[in-house]
């Protein structure tokens, strides 16, 4: 998936995170904000990677403000940032890419 | 199709904001009967599509301790219902409200897009049942009709707010304005055997006021009510829970009638009360909600 | 060496401290010691005038320099203005090495941090620190130690010896040109002085601080004429609407309200909830909201409590208003209806000793029935952490919780499963704070865990069937099948504070913070 335009998605709300995704020409470059970076940052940087890989994102600048969010919250933003930068509109691929 | 979730407890049917992950994450510590996962009013109309992710992890991931799934979609007349039935029936919602329902047609058209996901996911065939949210004047003559819609349909539910705006009236908080459409619905509800659900009480420093409309529902025969904080569980869960005196009579009534049934009477006395078969299943909810409640674990 | 709550206490920090490891909740029990006393200078001439016109002139009159002890206390909270001012006077004059015996330090006291940097400030001892000075500490800013001590230790650690205070800077609500010192009334009423009284029976010098000079004699003394060197009157000694807040409004949160019901569900249903029973709880919403629910239970059986004690709210004090309980034992006003509460002939000041030194001759904590704490994490052995926090730094506050939940025949610890993602229910806290063999229950949002030790707790909680109850690795479990298991905070290797148990053996030392960095 192309990262066409830059996207964001998410809030700093406590359990939430706000994920911002700009086109990037040197792979995945990630950068993550987090009050629990000691405990969870290295959980977080698995699910975001996996995530992208998953939906075949290969070349992105993402930065991860995060406030406490769950697994499944940081995938659900990932995603939706990547489908805003993509302008896609279709129906999506839940159970496929999305899981 | 016969599914059992259609006559689950629903006491209490808490709304969630999709879009919030901090709502979404652990609202079983309440023990609400069912959580409804909201796509429409609660969100925001450029957060659509993020709500929907949100909702398919969080039914993905979320161990919800079974406590029943349903997910509000957005309305028949918005672009966004039937990609919204895609995700929850993928996610793994037990059930789908569907907003505005005027018609029998409104359900149909939502039974054929669960048909249609179910297939494409992969999920067994009359598994995700239905609720059919009331909002207007219209949908509420046809209750009726809508009630037998759909074998998937397990229940029907009063939306007061937009109600009462097309009554052209507003909510009085003395429940005069909805006296007409509760008495109908609940009517229509049992007459095809399904269950009949309240409106939300949206003012959360009247608990007192909340306390009478809950009162009032139940002994109106209602299933239950929709509810907007989990502070309004705690006092529903108390009003549907049969008290001790019930308990013990129901107890009795069912002993009684499948003693005397066995020895061929009919009709007899139990506390000075004439009882027939008639009293039979009415018992028997009695104790089921009191063992749902906590308040009783007999045999029966 | 390894302690008693299994935490490795450097034997460098034990050789230049002289302390021991912790060996045990009664390690000292029946143990024999001297106490150690001030140097008094007297004064007999009826010509002297103590009042003086600024602190710089008390100060130099007290002999202040270099390496000195100063002390405070902590009755205005956030609202003090007492320690940034005496600081301020001792960095202008160039004093060095200075050690800060605080009853408690708070975000108030931001200002200090650059002292910490340029040496003025190099040993500090308290019940904890928030704020900027705890980032500050933990990032290895201060020369010394900080050592972390609660309300009883404190007092233990002054009345041995181990603590001595040069000057003492006691900022009173009301007080004389002679001293006589009054916690009640002025501008920056805060109702009573508990924690300072130590200080006064115990600091070389004494100076009392006041924005409100009245007439002599100011009786009751809380702290008296004989005590005081030097009277200071300044503008202002305090905020008050940060000294004492309006009583918090009763929470709405349903969470809360669920912990609430769960704890009094276990207050009630536990053999020492009968008439004369004895409580202490805090401010939290779930800690009111409980007291609340409390008192319905007791109405409905006529149960009256015997005493309640600690910081108190209008919550606890409506009890004593009510005729529900006996007596309101108090040591620190939290809301501005405790500190009118005190008009109640039944509601008694108590100093911090009498309520909490572990080596007096018997604490009103030992008399405790039930107290209700909170805890920013609890382990599987019940050991709780309140001062470390999840992001390395020092953030918290040890106050009554070791002394407490030692004392009381039942301490419930109220805390919510999950802080955000960090899981409050750990395999290993952070930090030992109180040890687990203090705690009896702990009560989450998910249930409810007694401490294996306590059998008798656990029969009775079993026997009512009301209590959600849960194995405290089942509580585990659950938060990490929801988060995930944390991985641990990694520190730095130098030592910059240590958490002081009750008798003051180390039950933990906290080690820099170290910035996150991916590894790979």
């Amino acid at each position: 998936m192309e990262i066409k335009k830059p996207a964001v998605a998410g809030t700093l709300e406590s359990s939430d995170c706000m994920v911002t995704v700009e086109p990037g020409g040197n792979g995945v470059e990630f950068d993550l904000e987090s009050a629990v970076i000691r405990q969870y940052g290295y959980q977080i940087r698995k699910v975001t990677m996996e995530t992208l890989e998953r939906l075949g994102v290969k070349n992105v600048k993402i930065r991860m403000v995060d406030k406490g969010a769950l697994d499944c919250t940081i995938k659900a933003r990932v995603e939706c940032a990547c489908y805003r930068a993509n302008e896609y509109k279709g129906y999506l691929p839940w159970g496929g890419v999305i899981r | 199709m016969n599914n059992p979730n259609k006559k689950r407890l629903r006491r209490t049917m808490m709304f969630l904001n999709c879009q919030k992950p901090g709502l979404i994450k652990d609202p079983y510590i309440y023990q609400p009967d069912s959580i409804m996962l909201d796509l429409e009013d609660a969100v925001a109309e450029k957060e659509k599509d993020a709500a929907r992710y949100s909702l398919y992890h969080a039914l993905q991931e979320i161990d919800y301790r079974g406590v029943e799934k349903v997910v509000r979609i957005n309305g028949l007349d918005t672009g966004l219902w039937r990609e919204d039935i895609r995700c929850a029936v993928a996610g793994g919602c037990d059930s789908i409200r569907l907003p505005k329902t005027e018609t029998p047609k409104d359900v149909e058209m939502v039974e054929q897009a669960i048909d249609s996901a179910e297939q494409e996911f992969g999920i067994p065939k009359g598994k995700i049942l239905i609720i059919a949210a009331l909002e207007s004047a219209k949908g509420v003559l046809n209750a009726g009709a809508i009630c037998s819609s759909s074998e998937r349909l397990f229940g029907i539910a009063l939306s007061g707010g937009d109600y009462t705006k097309d009554l052209q009236t507003t909510l009085s908080g003395t429940g005069v304005e909805l006296m007409g459409a509760r008495q109908h619905m609940i009517i229509a509800a049992r007459a095809a055997g399904v269950q009949c659900f309240d409106t939300v009480h949206t003012n959360l420093d009247d608990m007192e006021g909340f306390r009478r409309e809950v009162q009032i529902i139940h002994d109106m025969g209602f299933d239950g009510k929709s509810i907007i904080n989990p502070r309004q569980i705690p006092i529903v869960h108390e009003i549907y829970t049969p008290k001790p005196k019930e308990i013990i009579f129901a107890e009795k009534v069912v002993r009684e009638i499948d003693e005397k049934k066995a020895q061929g009477i009919g009709v007899f006395t139990v506390d000075g009360k004439m009882i027939d078969i008639a009293f039979y299943d009415g018992a028997k909810r009695t104790l089921a909600l009191a063992k749902a409640s906590g308040v009783y674990d007999g045999e029966l | 060496m390894i302690n008693a709550v299994g935490r490795e206490i450097p034997d460098e920090i034990l050789k230049i401290t002289g302390k021991e490891p912790f060996q045990g909740n009664f390690y000292k029990e029946g143990k024999i010691f001297t106490k150690a006393g001030p140097s008094i200078r007297p004064v007999m001439d009826n010509r002297h005038s103590k009042l003086l016109k600024s602190i710089r002139e008390a100060l130099e009159k007290c002999g202040a320099h270099d390496g000195m002890t100063v002390s405070f206390h902590h009755h205005f909270r956030e609202g003090d203005l007492i320690v940034n001012m005496v600081m301020k006077e001792i960095h202008a004059m160039g004093l060095k090495d200075i050690t800060i015996c605080a009853s408690s330090l708070g975000k108030a006291h931001d200002p200090l941090v650059p002292m910490i940097e340029d040496g003025t400030i190099t040993n500090i001892e308290s019940s904890g620190v928030r704020g900027k000075i705890g980032e500050s500490i933990s990032k290895g800013k201060l020369k010394g130690l900080a050592i972390m001590r609660s309300h009883g230790g404190r007092v233990r650690a002054i009345t041995t010896g181990e603590s001595k205070i040069d000057i003492a800077f006691i900022g009173s609500p009301t007080c004389d040109d002679y001293g006589n010192c009054r916690g009640i009334g002025g501008k920056a009423d805060c109702g009573v002085l508990s924690y300072a009284i130590v200080d006064g029976n115990h600091a070389n010098y004494c100076v009392a601080i006041t924005d409100c000079l009245v007439p002599y004699p100011n009786l009751p003394a809380h702290i008296s004429q004989t005590k005081i060197d030097y009277v200071v009157v300044v503008d202002e000694i305090g905020i008050p609407s940060k000294i004492a807040t309006g009583a918090a409004k009763p929470t709405t949160d349903q969470r809360k309200l669920l912990m609430a019901q769960y704890c009094t569900d276990v207050v009630v249903n536990t053999p020492w909830f009968k008439d004369g029973f004895s409580y202490q709880t805090g401010v939290g919403g779930a800690s009111i909201a409980s007291t609340q629910y409390l008192a319905e239970i007791m109405r409905e059986r006529n149960i009256k409590m015997g005493f309640g004690v600690g910081g108190l709210t209008k919550a606890m004090c409506k009890l004593l208003d009510d005729g529900m309980a006996r007596v309101m034992l108090d040591v620190q006003d939290f809301d501005l209806d405790a500190v009118a509460n005190l008009r109640n002939v039944n509601h008694h000041r108590i100093t911090a000793g009498a309520y909490a030194n572990p080596l007096n001759k018997g604490a009103f904590v030992n008399k405790l029935d039930y107290v209700v704490l909170a805890s920013l994490e609890v382990d599987v052995h019940f050991n709780c952490n309140v001062v470390v926090g999840s992001d390395g730094m020092i953030t918290g506050a040890q106050g009554g919780h070791p002394d407490t939940a030692q004392g009381a025949k039942c301490a419930i610890v109220i805390c919510p499963l999950l802080q955000g993602r960090i899981p409050a229910i750990c395999t290993d806290v952070t930090t030992v704070t109180t040890p687990g063999e203090s705690i009896d229950v702990v009560v989450t949002d998910y249930g409810v865990a007694v401490n294996p030790a306590r059998q008798d707790i656990l029969e009775a909680l079993k026997a009512c069937g009301k209590v959600p109850l849960k194995t405290i690795e089942e509580l585990r479990d659950i938060a990490y099948s929801i988060v995930g298991e944390p991985r641990k905070v990694e520190f730095g290797e130098r030592v910059v504070g240590i958490i002081e148990a009750r008798d003051g053996t180390i039950m933990d030392v906290v080690r820099e913070a170290k910035e996150f960095k991916f590894e790979d």
